[in-house]
């Protein structure tokens, strides 16, 4: 049992217990607090897989600012207990079976395909930050600027929705 | 004008298709100009070929205009020929034909739709001229079909009495049935040589070297030969496919003496008569066309005797005396079956003209039993019909007495039953005398039973009385042709028509002189036979009226079975027609077409809508279960690539 | 060395986790969070497969898809809020004019 194998499970414990919470929380604040546990968490495992960059910004972006503002608008919206209504009748019995079914492919075909990959030790021949930038502004520039344009887009629209009406 | 055979059908195509198109506002005189101008050129073209053709003494002409079908190896041509039995054939259609428009041209004088009844009539013409000119089996069926339409067109003449329809409906179908026994025949002959041209297959070294089919190893050519008589029977009204003969006097009488006496009930004999290269081959089939001819004459003769309508009895008649000639070329007298052919169209058309004279006169009355003492009335007509009834009876010297005694002298010296088969032919001479002397009897003898009040009886006009003159002079030397052989002298019909069947014929028997002795033998009994038959009708019809109804009353049984045909037609109708009607109407229309073609088709409209009534569930304005939805798509695809084939790897493009 | 496979049935396990929650919770940004959950399932999946290649793609990936989710919620946050405005709930089963 190494040191990395430890810390894995523990961080993995941590993600799933944050998950099963988020699910079997009533009111909507504790489920958001959840997620941000699975997203430290999340973090913690990047971190172990060698990618700073990305733990960095799973933390700040993730984090700091998409469930900052879950919660901002959670509070917005006072939102209270979820109240039990079940008009649906396909999320019931065919949707836990769904699930059940979506899991079972996903592992199978993981695993099937699994064993063609071997887990090199890659003791990082450059920082992944070094890496990553060097990729984004040559071979990604393209989607990099698109995805620019999309926040554009996305921070117009948003404030367009949320405008209150003229009176 | 051999080089240009084709003139002689396509005048009175063009007849046809002239009256057809601009008769309908033309008078009366312009249609006869048309149609009796078209078939006149076309007789007239026809004597100019037959004389180049014996200028040029040759015994084939073969001319092929062009190319009709050329699939793969198969090739039929619009072929024409000219032989000694097409100038007979060629000559009697044209002939005889002309005579009957001319006829036509009176006694059609003041029915509605004149130009329609000459441009079917036309029509006819160039159907039957091509199926005697033609050269092959293909185009010889073109004209096969072509006259059964025209039959059916000029039976159907008038088309708005039931009867008459469903007279023309009947000689339609019952003429396929026949036609379908040709076809396969057709299919058999080339399946075996490859070819339907007459020549290749008649002088195919394939033929020359095939055996005799004995009755021991049936093959190809009895089969074929037995289909081939079998539309041979449908068009010449044979058993059992006559039945549509009688019906089809719905029709107005030119047309009962042309198609139905003279030209298109003959192209069955025609046809055996030309493939007798092939029946020589099958004795069994030669045997089956000779005992269905005997039979045929036979039953249709007693069937003749009772009948009262005046074109009944002549329909009859028609149907045994066909039947001689099939006998006769059942026996391989086919030269004989020709001769009677040609004399027969001569005395039979006459018989019909002239019965259309007689009803003519009558007002339009055919029941022979409102008739009598018309003798002095309508002479010309009686003198006329009188010719035709010698002629038919065999009385020595007119036309028939020459052909009908060549095939019973040829039936009696036959080695298969020959015997039996004079003695029906024998007996059917009587009946024949019997019946046909029984209708002038009854039509033109004894004291009139009709009412003079109402029935203005005048002879008919020469365009009708010319024709009846003509024919009555072919009828009396029509059969001099054969005259010379009674006197021991060259037989020149026989001989003329050599180079076609010779070497096929039914050699003479042992010594000249005894088969000369027992030729005239034989004529003598024959001739007897046939006054016993003028004898028994005057003593019934004329001397005592009255017993006629009397041996009828007596023999009622029998007299009613022969008065209704020998219930044929109600068999055919139970044993045919209605089980037809009933699969037609359950299985195939209920079952067939609107339970399964209907059904399924509507069921697949049905079935779209029960698959959008299914599916409309998915839209059903909860998110929820729109979120299931987009899982299940998700699953969907993650199930492809999970069960493709090797890993889903072509899918997925996994990169090592 | 922590084996590939172990992440990856992670990442499965968390997947399938926001799928549940997906389908049956009724809360509007309840579903909306599970959503997040899904994504960062994959993004773990991501690094993983990066790390295991030897390549930086995956990661570089892993980047496009946050900004995407980020930009995704600012806006789905803004629909939230006019749904809620509009129908004063947020139960996602009475979000159903849509239904006949």
């Amino acid at each position: 049992m190494t040191a990395p194998l430890v810390v894995f499970f523990v961080l993995a414990a941590l993600a799933v217990i944050g998950a099963i919470s988020l699910i079997l929380q009533k009111h909507p604040i504790h489920s958001a607090l959840s997620l941000i546990v699975v997203m430290v968490a999340l973090a913690g495992l990047y971190l172990l897989l060698g990618a700073e960059f990305v733990a960095a910004v799973q933390i700040i972006v993730y984090g700091g600012a998409i469930m900052v503002l879950f919660v901002f608008v959670i509070m917005l919206l006072n939102a209270g207990v979820e109240e039990h209504t079940s008009i649906s009748k396909m999320a019931g019995a065919p949707g836990l079976l769904l699930v059940v079914a979506l899991a079972a492919f996903v592992a199978a075909t993981i695993a099937r395909s699994a064993d063609s990959i071997q887990s090199t030790s890659q003791a990082g021949e450059m920082s992944s930050t070094l890496g990553i930038s060097g990729m984004i502004f040559k071979e990604f520039v393209y989607p990099f600027e698109l995805t620019s344009f999309l926040i554009l887009v996305a921070v117009l629209g948003a404030i367009v929705l949320a405008q209150r009406e003229k009176i | 004008m051999l080089e240009y055979l084709w003139i002689i059908p396509l005048l009175p195509l063009l007849g046809a298709a002239v009256n057809g198109l601009f008769g309908a506002k033309w008078p009366n005189k312009f249609v006869n100009i048309v149609a009796i101008g078209s078939t006149g050129l076309s007789f007239l073209g026809a004597l100019e070929a037959v004389r180049e053709f014996f200028e040029s003494g040759q015994t084939l002409f073969h001319k092929e205009f062009f190319t009709w079908i050329a699939a793969g190896n198969f090739r039929a041509g619009f072929d024409l020929q000219m032989d000694q039995l097409t100038v007979v054939m060629v000559l009697v259609v044209t002939g005889v034909g002309w005579l009957i428009h001319i006829y036509a041209t009176g006694y059609m004088a003041h029915e509605g739709g004149y130009y329609r009844f000459f441009s079917y009539l036309n029509l006819f013409m160039f159907f039957m001229l091509i199926l005697v000119l033609a050269a092959n089996y293909v185009l010889l069926f073109v004209g096969w079909e072509g006259v059964g339409l025209s039959s059916y067109l000029l039976i159907g003449f008038y088309f708005l009495k039931k009867s008459a329809a469903d007279a023309g409906k009947k000689a339609f179908i019952v003429n396929r049935i026949g036609d379908f026994g040709f076809m396969l025949g057709m299919f058999l002959l080339f399946r075996a040589f490859h070819t339907l041209d007459f020549q290749a297959i008649f002088t195919s070294s394939t033929l020359q070297g095939w055996p005799v089919e004995l009755s021991s190893h049936l093959g190809t050519l009895t089969f074929a030969c037995l289909l081939i008589f079998m539309g041979a029977c449908g068009k010449s009204a044979q058993l059992p496919l006559y039945v549509w003969l009688p019906d089809a006097m719905e029709g107005p009488t030119p047309v009962s003496a042309l198609i139905h006496a003279a030209t298109m009930v003959t192209a069955g004999v025609y046809v055996v008569a030309r493939s007798h290269v092939l029946f020589t081959h099958a004795p069994t089939a030669m045997l089956v066309v000779a005992i269905v001819g005997c039979a045929t004459a036979f039953f249709a003769a007693t069937i003749g005797l009772v009948q009262t309508d005046i074109k009944k009895v002549l329909a009859y008649s028609t149907v045994s005396q066909l039947g001689y000639m099939f006998l006769a070329c059942g026996v391989g007298a086919f030269s004989a079956g020709i001769f009677h052919l040609m004399t027969h169209a001569f005395f039979k058309a006459l018989l019909f003209l002239a019965a259309g004279s007689v009803i003519h006169a009558m007002g339009g009355e055919q029941d022979m039993s409102r008739m009598g003492g018309l003798s002095k009335k309508i002479r010309w007509t009686f003198g006329t019909m009188l010719v035709a009834t010698f002629a038919i009876t065999g009385i020595p010297f007119f036309a028939g007495f020459f052909s009908k005694d060549a095939i019973l002298f040829a039936a009696f010296q036959s080695q298969a039953g020959g015997t039996i088969l004079y003695a029906f032919g024998l007996l059917t001479a009587l009946l024949t005398a019997f019946y046909m002397f029984r209708l002038i009897f009854l039509t033109f003898g004894g004291k009139p039973r009709l009412d003079e009040h109402k029935v203005h009886v005048h002879e008919s006009p020469w365009s009708m009385l010319g024709p009846l003159v003509v024919l009555a002079v072919l009828s009396t030397v029509g059969g001099w042709v054969a005259l010379p052989a009674f006197f021991q002298g060259p037989d020149y019909f026989a001989n003329f028509l050599g180079p076609v069947f010779g070497g096929h014929e039914t050699a003479e028997a042992a010594g000249e002189i005894a088969a000369h002795q027992l030729e005239l033998i034989l004529a003598g009994v024959a001739v007897g036979a046939a006054l016993i038959g003028l004898g028994v009708a005057y003593w019934l019809y004329l001397k005592r009226p009255g017993k006629a109804d009397g041996l009828a009353h007596s023999l009622k049984p029998a007299y009613t079975f022969l008065l209704n045909k020998y219930y044929v037609d109600e068999l055919y109708a139970a044993v045919v027609v209605k089980p037809l009607l009933w699969i037609s109407t359950n299985v195939l229309w209920k079952a067939a077409d609107v339970a399964g073609i209907d059904g399924a088709v509507n069921g697949i409209a049905d079935g779209a809508r029960a698959i959008g009534d299914g599916v409309r569930h998915t839209q059903s304005g909860n998110t929820r279960s729109y979120a299931v939805w987009v899982v299940v798509g998700a699953i969907v695809i993650i199930a492809v690539i999970f069960f493709w084939p090797s890993g889903g790897k072509p899918v997925l493009g996994m990169v090592h | 060395m922590v084996p590939t496979n172990y992440y990856v049935i992670l990442s499965a396990i968390l997947f399938g986790l926001g799928v549940f929650a997906f389908i049956f919770k009724r809360n509007i940004i309840t579903i909306f969070m599970s959503i997040e959950l899904m994504l960062n399932a994959v993004n773990l999946a991501f690094v993983a497969f990066s790390q295991a290649l030897g390549k930086l793609d995956g990661q570089v990936f892993v980047l496009f898809v946050i900004v995407v989710a980020a930009a995704e919620a600012a806006v789905g946050l803004g629909i939230i809020i006019l749904i809620a405005r509009n129908r004063q709930t947020l139960n996602v089963e009475r979000v159903d004019l849509l239904k006949l």
